[in-house]
């Protein structure tokens, strides 16, 4: 046996990788499946969220409020229900990926004090079963941002959301590191977060117009409104998407760079907390 | 020639225990970063070779810190100080079906729990059949698990993690799962892994079960290593200190915890008598009254109680419910109380015993309360003796006949 363990122990790196790599499919499977299971109209509740929550702000904003929508660039669509459809999907993802993975280590304590497993398996899973979901939800967006007019074009345009989607994935995976770690010792994040994501869901120009919050810049020339939106990562995640989806164009470099640079610092902290405090967890849970 | 499985080299592992409970932000906050808390020492300096191919067993009483060492060799728990090597694949066995997703098949969850254990597609793919058959349940295999029975969940999830194949295995209490039929084959398969040549690492309480098991041993008390050997010498040593700490009436051995059941009433304690003393230990043919001492939460009518003595190789050898006689119990009221059970001469050999207890209500499946092993006890040898088993039978040789 001992001759077997030599001859296996150059290969055991790569089995390793693979039994993780199975492990990650695995849990990320069951979030999926698990979703929807108990419902009756099952997947197709996924589509129901969003169309629920586009409805209802084109309602509130697009009627009752009277927001003008901004004309998407090269594909002439004014319609405000388009507009927040691009930009809600996007942070329907970010906050319910940021509030889902805030509790993967909580959530699963039974687990984690039973099994050993590399721990970053569990919110990376999460992650990746709500980032699939995301992107049935952006295919219905750009269907219907096909339908509605701009026509077989937009498919072309689709591959440029590949690593939109990839570096917006990467963000939210390191923001959920932090938190999931955070929710271990201090269960106060649970709400605190809650707060915090209504705040920013205004903070990213996501159901108004920028060109509103250009205009309250205007007149208070001494508040950096317009500087913490530049600054903020899910207005320049939604406004990439909404590059793409709304105006037919691809995003500008400056905020490829943006996006590039948020998802580096999100990954880059989010590994080193988690590496830091992963092992001592399971005895605060 | 022989090596090692697991070096365990001064290892030690502290707990925080914190005095409010509050680890919210605001008082972390206001205690200017740190909430206030105690250090335990679950276990200290433990210094532990495990050689290729034993099946070790790790003994000690509630707390005496043996799970936290089979949970910091599992890498769950990491040692405040000291290292813990180990050679080849480990698997820990923990918990049965850890992960299990209710609503999803047998199927999906052998692969998920599969994965969760740290095998590969490819492994779990040949190993399904065997793993199905296994567990026995292949006509339920495509049903959500939620529609299982406790049994079934747990020989599925024990056939996965028997099935992970590792050179060092790590048992926590789950030898005893499933039927009669099923623990055989569990025991076959443990049979078969120690005939392979890989190393078990099992902690339990069941001193006759290990004595059968283990190769070699080690006991724990208060986190403190206290002898290393050969399973026999190290269990008697263990049995003996275990018999002299227990029965002392208030200590913690008489704490009963664990409780199963409805809770209308619960089993507090249970109370050894004999010529109106209470014991500790007694003799083969002594008169025995155990007093069970109990307390009504809630009104129950038809109340059922019954009492089992389990012995320490976890064989039940003898039980009784007052279904069994005549007497019907009254409604019992809310308040505490004691009912007697008398054996007018014990027929147990030498010994150790334990007390199964439960309350259940007439005509309804539910059980009240029931716990497991609440009192141990100790049947010392009398005069004169007979060889072997459990049972005494005041039996004599007579009528020798020769031609």
């Amino acid at each position: 046996m001992a001759l077997d363990r030599a001859r296996t122990s150059s290969l055991r790196d790569l089995l390793l990788r693979n039994r993780t790599l199975n492990l990650l499919v695995n849990l990320t499977l069951r979030e999926i499946k698990g979703q929807y299971k108990k419902t009756v109209l099952g997947r197709a509740w996924s589509l129901l969220n969003p169309l629920a929550n586009i409805a209802v702000y084109s309602l509130v904003f697009g009627i009752v409020v009277r927001a003008t929508p901004p004309v998407g660039t090269n594909s002439g669509l004014k319609s405000y229900a388009l507009w927040v459809a691009c930009g809600i999907i996007p942070w329907g993802f970010m906050s319910a990926g940021t509030s889902i993975g805030r509790g993967s280590l909580t959530d699963n304590a039974g687990l984690l004090t039973k099994v050993y497993f590399p721990r970053f398996v569990l919110p990376t899973s999460t992650i990746l079963a709500l980032a699939s979901t995301f992107l049935t939800e952006l295919a219905a967006v750009a269907l219907f941002v096909g339908v509605a007019g701009g026509g077989p074009r937009i498919l072309y345009r689709l591959v440029v959301l590949i690593p939109i989607v990839i570096l917006n994935t990467t963000f939210v995976l390191g923001v959920s590191l932090v938190l999931s770690i955070g929710m271990v010792y201090f269960g106060d994040i649970q709400h605190i977060w809650g707060i915090f994501l209504q705040l920013w869901l205004y903070a990213s120009g996501v159901v108004l117009p920028v060109s509103l919050v250009e205009g309250v810049q205007n007149t208070h020339p001494d508040l950096p409104i317009m500087f913490i939106f530049q600054l903020n990562p899910a207005f320049q995640f939604v406004e990439a998407y909404r590059d793409v989806l709304y105006d037919f164009d691809v995003p500008s470099v400056s905020r490829w760079l943006a996006m590039l640079a948020w998802a580096a610092i999100a990954l880059g902290i989010g590994s080193l907390v988690f590496r830091r405090f992963s092992a001592q967890i399971v005895e605060e849970l | 020639m022989t090596s090692s499985a697991v070096v365990v080299s001064d290892v030690s592992k502290s707990f925080r225990i914190y005095r409010d409970r509050q680890r919210s932000l605001k008082a972390t906050v206001i205690k200017g970063g740190r909430a206030r808390y105690d250090e335990f020492w679950a276990l200290k300096d433990i210094d532990l070779e495990i050689q290729q191919g034993k099946t070790f067993g790790l003994l000690g009483n509630n707390g005496s810190g043996k799970s936290t060492l089979l949970k910091c060799m599992a890498r769950i728990l990491k040692p405040n100080k000291g290292t813990i090597t180990h050679y080849g694949r480990m698997a820990a066995m923990l918990e049965v079906g850890s992960g299990f997703h209710p609503e999803l098949s047998g199927r999906d969850n052998v692969y998920l729990n599969g994965a969760i254990l740290g095998m590969s597609k490819g492994e779990i793919d040949g190993k399904f059949d065997s793993i199905v058959d296994f567990s026995g349940i292949s006509d339920f295999i495509d049903q959500p698990v939620k529609n299982y029975s406790s049994g079934m969940y747990v020989r599925l999830g024990f056939a996965v993690s028997i099935h992970v194949d590792p050179d060092v295995l790590l048992v926590d209490e789950v030898l005893a799962v499933g039927d009669m039929a099923f623990q055989e084959k569990c025991t076959e398969k443990f049979a078969e892994l120690r005939r392979d040549g890989r190393t078990v690492v099992v902690v339990s309480h069941a001193i006759g079960q290990m004595r059968s098991f283990c190769d070699e041993a080690a006991w724990l008390r208060k986190g403190t290593l206290m002898g290393v050997g050969p399973a026999q010498d190290i269990i008697d040593e263990y049995a003996d200190q275990a018999h002299n700490s227990s029965g002392e009436p208030g200590s913690d051995e008489n704490h009963i915890k664990g409780h199963i059941g409805s809770g209308e009433a619960t089993i507090d304690r249970f109370e050894l008598l004999s010529g109106g003393h209470v014991v500790d230990y007694v003799r083969s043919g002594d008169e025995l009254t155990i007093r069970i001492h109990f307390t009504c939460h809630q009104a129950l009518a038809k109340p059922v109680f019954g009492l089992e003595f389990e012995h320490e190789s976890g064989f039940v050898v003898w039980g009784h419910t007052t279904t069994d006689g005549d007497w019907t119990f009254p409604t019992l009221t809310p308040g505490q109380g004691s009912v007697d059970v008398v054996i007018p001469s014990l027929p147990l050999r030498a010994g150790q015993f334990a007390i199964n207890g439960g309350i259940a209500a007439v005509g309804t499946a539910r059980g009240v309360d029931q716990v497991r092993r609440a009192l141990t006890f100790s049947v010392r040898r009398s005069e004169p003796t007979e060889t072997a088993g459990v049972a005494v039978m005041h039996s004599r040789f007579e009528n020798l006949v020769q031609g």
